[in-house]
């Protein structure tokens, strides 16, 4: 056994971690809450160019093999800055053509395998994550999985399809996630038991990328709230010296220090395959949804007023940290799943 | 990165298995809190160093088996799904040992380990006094140098199962002109027998009577009884603090087992999930696991096995909640029957939910309270300002 990340998967952070710093995200995600969408494209290829979606897929389509611990990662940085964009969809859309193709119908991931791990497009998806596919109005596939609802299926067939566009963009409580209905029909690209199983694998795929993109958000807002509570003073001290405010904010640490382990021991299981995957994968996602959730409550009222107006950047994450709870698996539907931890072990 | 166990963990893990299978007894002992329980224990003990599983991590010469952080783990994981029962002598095993290992002579290591090893000697910690908690550097107990050794004087508080206990560990005042509450203090292992002590019982909150205040009236202590140099037993007793919050005192697998007892007796109830009551099983058991996880990363780390510094802070604030969020929710699952004291005829089968409750209750008091690991967390790790407090 050894838990814990190699000296090369801590560098893959540090580069992303470096890069997004200087890359000027946060206006970036700005623009892109407002529908412009060019810097957050710009910044798309780079983290693309960084590998950030390699790990999602076999080599033979563009990837570099199944690594849920890099995938783990690489979305941690991404939350930590905010990355806009439908990051996740296309880890799962990835994951899905390439089970499929391991099932035989590989047409598909030749098609897209290779653009997407390499920047060149944006792949979403609506699937048992819900109605809805993220910024489908930049994505150059929306892909579509209908059938009975739940991983054990029904009797009912599983179809994958390739939407022939969407309806209006809605917003959500994170203003730089804008969701949309994909239309009916388009090309059916597979169907039958393969697509159900493709699904559910790229769902726990889904699940895993949001948690740690989660516990990135839950740092980022930690870290810039750790910053003003050591710069604001009140009453002659800085509040970062009271201890309402400083308990609050250790509390915070200890919810995200504890949310990591089941975040890389999920990775591992998914990287195994391990039958217990599912239930690691929801307990990670309900932890780090938690901590990035309590974290950006403790942030707001940290904060103050400032920290609930739009134009701090603080609101970037606050909202973030709301949308990714219910993204690919609401709380309830977790911990249901993660109550089986230790069945397998 | 790699969850799975080499041939050895396995071994060892298939072992102590088969070695506790035969040995944990199959009732449960009495209470350790009570004298009948505390002798019980003591043979527990006894019979623990005879298979050589007493002190799993201590070098071999001290009758341990050298393990690393990680065997320990995977030890501690059967120990507690085996239902063993609870360690009397774990003040001396997971504080005065790791402290005799840092800071000890190697007379001092040869002297006292094999004893606390068998069950021989159980150790007291003397730390608190009634004026001194939280702010333990305000103690006021004294040693005074006396012709080869120190004379302990003062009223040493809350020391858990003293009133059974053969030997205590503490610390004293013992250079008045020091100029801060933290110098000047010396660290002290004495006899509990000794002329000069008196233990005073104390009834816990459910009434059993191990805890006990200590007075202390020119109690002599030789040199070699001092452990490190005198004057300087804070640097001393903040090692032994940093093994008091983490890991090692209380052990994942402790709340493992605890998790899966959880889990039975919420399918047993044949509930849904569903409720908040259902939502707090699931992050019961969800942290259980973080706190596992959190065990093997730490086991993983290069480097000292578990570095004693502010991060132990973390995982005292963790555990300690979790043993409680464990307990309560088990108590309320149990509806009417959760109000049954462990002793009680219809006391709930597989039970001990009772007295893991009463015991869960302290842990954010005891080991440092949370306030202050909350205090070290913020100020130490996140980088926070001090504030009015010391
Ligand atoms: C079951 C049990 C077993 C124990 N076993 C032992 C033992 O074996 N040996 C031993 O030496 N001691 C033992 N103790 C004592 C324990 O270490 C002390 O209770 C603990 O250090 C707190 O001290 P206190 O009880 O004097 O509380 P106080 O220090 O008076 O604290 C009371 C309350 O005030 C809060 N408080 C104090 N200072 C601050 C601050 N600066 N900021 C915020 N809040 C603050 C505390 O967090 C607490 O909530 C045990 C206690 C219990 C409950």
């Amino acid at each position: 056994m050894r838990f814990a990340l190699d000296a090369e998967q801590r560098a893959f952070g540090r580069v992303l971690d470096r890069m997004l710093s200087a890359a000027g995200t946060p206006a970036a995600v700005r623009a892109w809450a407002r529908g412009e969408h060019g810097p957050g494209l710009a910044l798309w290829e780079r983290v693309a160019a960084a590998g950030v979606f390699q790990p999602a897929a076999p080599e033979a389509y563009g990837g570099a093999g199944l690594l849920p611990v890099e995938l783990s990662v690489a979305f941690v940085e991404l939350g930590r800055h905010g990355v806009p964009g439908p990051l996740v969809e296309t880890v799962a859309a990835l994951v899905l053509l390439g089970r499929l193709a391991g099932a035989g119908e590989a047409a598909p991931a030749e098609e897209w395998g290779p653009r997407a791990c390499a920047g060149r497009a944006r792949l979403t998806l609506a699937a048992a994550g819900g109605p809805y596919a993220l910024d489908a109005d930049v994505a150059d596939a929306v892909f579509v999985v209908d059938g009975p609802q739940g991983a054990a299926g029904g009797a009912g067939r599983h179809t994958l399809r390739l939407a022939p566009g969407h309806g209006p963009v809605q917003p959500s409580l994170d203003p730089a996630r804008r969701l949309a209905r994909p239309h009916g029909d388009g090309e059916l690209l597979a169907t039958g038991p393969a697509v159900r199983d493709a699904a559910a694998h790229a769902a726990e795929w889904a699940a895993l990328a949001t948690a740690a993109q989660a516990l990135g958000v839950g740092h980022a807002l930690l870290d810039r709230t750790v910053a003003y509570a050591r710069r604001r003073t009140q009453f002659g001290a800085a509040i970062g010296s009271f201890q309402a405010v400083k308990h609050r904010l250790a509390d915070t640490l200890v919810d995200l220090e504890f949310a990591r382990p089941l975040l890389l021991g999920a990775a591992v299981a998914l990287a195994g395959d391990d039958p217990g995957t599912s239930a690691a994968v929801a307990a990670a996602k309900a932890a780090a949804c938690d901590a990035a959730y309590a974290a950006a409550r403790t942030a707001l009222q940290v904060h103050g007023a400032i920290g609930y107006t739009a134009e701090y950047d603080l609101s970037l994450w606050i909202g973030k940290a709301r949308a990714l709870r219910s993204a690919w698996g609401t709380p309830r539907e977790c911990r249901a799943k993660a109550l089986g931890l230790y069945d397998g072990l | 990165m790699d969850l799975g166990f080499t041939a050895v963990e396995r071994s060892l893990r298939a072992e102590a298995r088969a070695w506790l299978a035969a040995h944990v007894p199959p009732e449960p002992l009495a209470s350790l809190e009570t004298e009948a329980g505390f002798a019980q224990h003591r043979a527990w003990e006894r019979t623990l160093h005879e298979g050589r599983w007493s002190v799993v991590s201590w070098p071999r010469e001290y009758g341990g088996r050298g393990c690393s952080l990680l065997e320990w783990l995977v030890f501690e994981e059967e120990y507690h799904a085996a239902g063993a029962p609870a360690r009397v002598s774990q003040n001396g095993v997971h504080l005065l040992a790791p402290t005799l290992f840092a800071h000890g002579t190697d007379e001092q290591r040869a002297r006292v380990l094999p004893a606390m090893a068998g069950g021989g000697t159980v150790w007291a910690q003397a730390w608190s006094e009634p004026e001194a908690g939280s702010d333990l550097a305000s103690l006021r107990s004294v040693a005074v140098r006396t012709e080869g050794g120190w004379l302990l004087s003062g009223h040493k508080a809350w020391s858990s199962r003293a009133a059974f206990a053969d030997r205590a560990f503490g610390l004293f005042r013992s250079h008045p002109g020091a100029d801060r509450p933290h110098h000047g203090l010396t660290y002290a292992m004495f006899p509990l027998d000794a002329d000069g002590v008196t233990v005073r019982p104390v009834g816990r909150l459910d009434g059993k009577p191990a805890f006990a205040e200590l007075l202390l009236d020119d109690v002599f202590v030789p040199d070699e009884d001092i452990i490190g140099e005198p004057g300087r037993g804070w640097r001393v007793a903040m090692s032994t603090a940093g093994a008091e919050r983490g890991v090692t005192l209380r052990s994942p697998g402790r709340f493992t087992a605890a998790a899966r007892r959880l889990v039975t007796l919420w399918r047993a109830a044949g509930e849904p999930l569903d409720g908040a009551l259902g939502d707090r099983v699931a992050d019961a058991v969800i942290r259980a696991r973080a706190y596992q996880l959190h065990g093997y990363a730490q086991a993983s780390r290069p480097g000292p096995a578990d570095p004693a510094g502010a991060e132990s802070s973390l995982t005292k604030v963790f555990w300690s909640e979790l043993d409680l969020a464990l307990h309560e929710t088990a108590l309320d699952l149990l509806g009417p029957r959760g109000e049954l004291a462990d002793t009680a005829g219809e006391a709930p089968a597989g039970g001990g939910w009772a007295d893991g409750w009463t015991f869960a209750l302290a842990g954010p008091v005891y080991a440092g309270t949370n306030e202050i690991q909350r205090d070290v967390i913020g100020e130490r790790l996140l980088g926070l300002p001090k504030g009015r407090r010391g």
